[in-house]
């Protein structure tokens, strides 16, 4: 959603896209597309399936933020057993009532540990921090609307 | 080039670099306002040689530039693209051989090892991520070991020696098992004679040992390397900064 922290040009640049699948709308899966803008790890199975999904209707695939880079914050649990964090999550932490593990079919399941997502999808740029700022997101979009490659500095490289 | 024995020099990256007897070329590099990427390396301590970012070239062949004497006869090249790709790619090996989670890091901003990713235009990991476990330490009143971050450079290791004659710490176990240990009886570091006045809490160059107060006192904006990049701006800890 930090994209949208570039404000008024947001309006210049909705002159040259249209957008895709996006938290913004309501489209549920991707068509083709020129560039892919994908954030957050992988911790269940969706989150595979949907990559794959971006991965094939997208010329550009980048990814975007600490954890589609690292894993980030959700992966301190790869240091966990999964089923060791489900019991103290859901069986036997503090305060809990009706203790049980969700087990619906709704619900995707979980990936034994948090993977970026170059482990399982090419990925053709990155955008690092948490999130990145929003100039990056211009500044990368940009770049390849015009052919170039993008100019990243020392201020819109950030791990943080 | 002829050699002046009284005022000798060297070349690095084809500039004269002035030496006295005995200086390494890292040393005489720093003195002389010239950078070489470095993270184990500390002017007041003796050069490990460990982390190797401080590889120059010479004769066609690399040396750490910490351990390499200073001698008339050379000619070091540093930054070049080559150099500078095998340093990004160490930087890389340190990045995914720990847990670096830089967004919940108090030290953000203030590392040496992010400030060196930034240095030598390091975006993602690249190799495969370990993740491995790795004990945390928060038995100590005033400091807190974090060995998820620790990077294996012996600073404090060092400074507990050399600096504050204590001999708090050293390193365990073999190859990717290496650890940081605190040398007490229960192994735990509340039970060592570390103090939160001692160069070795103070050395860090990553998150790994913190002093419990300061975190998160500086906003992310004033820390060291927010605006400035590492070689313009040395290793330096944040209470370093004028």
């Amino acid at each position: 959603m930090s994209l949208l922290d570039i404000d008024e040009r947001l309006l210049d640049l909705i002159e040259k896209v249209e957008f895709g699948r996006s938290p913004i709308n309501d489209i549920k899966v991707p068509g083709a597309c020129d560039i892919g803008l994908v954030e957050g790890g992988l911790c269940n199975e969706d989150n595979v399936r949907t990559l794959n999904e971006f991965r094939e209707n997208c010329s550009i695939l980048v990814a975007v933020g600490a954890c589609a880079i690292n894993g980030g914050v959700p992966a301190l649990r790869n240091e966990i057993d999964l089923k060791d964090c489900l019991e103290t999550s859901y069986l036997t932490g503090v305060g809990i009532v009706d203790a049980q593990i969700p087990n619906d079919s709704e619900l995707p399941l979980l990936l034994d540990k948090v993977h970026p997502i170059f482990d399982a999808v090419k990925i053709d740029y990155v955008l690092p921090g948490c999130p990145p700022p929003a100039e990056a997101f211009l500044e990368l979009v940009t770049a390849v609307i015009e052919g170039r490659e993008p100019n990243l500095g020392y201020q819109l490289r950030r791990f943080d | 080039m002829t050699i002046d024995i009284k005022n000798p020099s060297f070349l690095l990256d084809g500039e004269e670099v002035p030496f006295t007897e005995g200086q390494t070329v890292m040393e005489a590099a720093l003195t002389a306002g010239s950078y070489i990427p470095h993270l184990c390396f500390h002017p007041e301590l003796q050069a490990h040689g460990s982390c190797r970012l401080c590889i120059v070239e010479s004769d066609n062949r690399l040396h750490a530039s910490c351990t390499l004497q200073a001698n008339s006869r050379l000619k070091v090249s540093s930054q070049t693209q080559a150099i500078n790709k095998m340093r990004k790619h160490i930087v890389q090996m340190l990045f995914v051989e720990g847990n670096h989670i830089c967004p919940s890091c108090e030290f953000s901003g203030n590392c040496q090892l992010q400030a060196m990713a930034y240095e030598l235009d390091m975006e993602e990991g690249h190799f495969h991520f370990r993740y491995p476990k790795r004990e945390q330490d928060a038995s100590h009143n005033d400091i807190f070991l974090d060995r998820d971050r620790c990077i294996n450079c012996e600073l404090c290791v060092r400074a507990s020696r050399e600096n504050d004659a204590k001999n708090v710490f050293s390193l365990g176990g073999r190859g990717t098992e290496t650890h940081l240990c605190a040398n007490s009886a229960s192994g735990k570091l509340g039970d060592t004679s570390l103090d939160v006045s001692d160069k070795a809490a103070n050395i860090c160059p990553v998150g790994a040992l913190l002093i419990n107060d300061q975190s998160y006192v500086t906003p992310k904006e004033d820390r060291v390397y927010y605006q400035t990049s590492i070689s313009l701006r040395g290793n330096r800890r944040p209470k370093e900064i004028e």
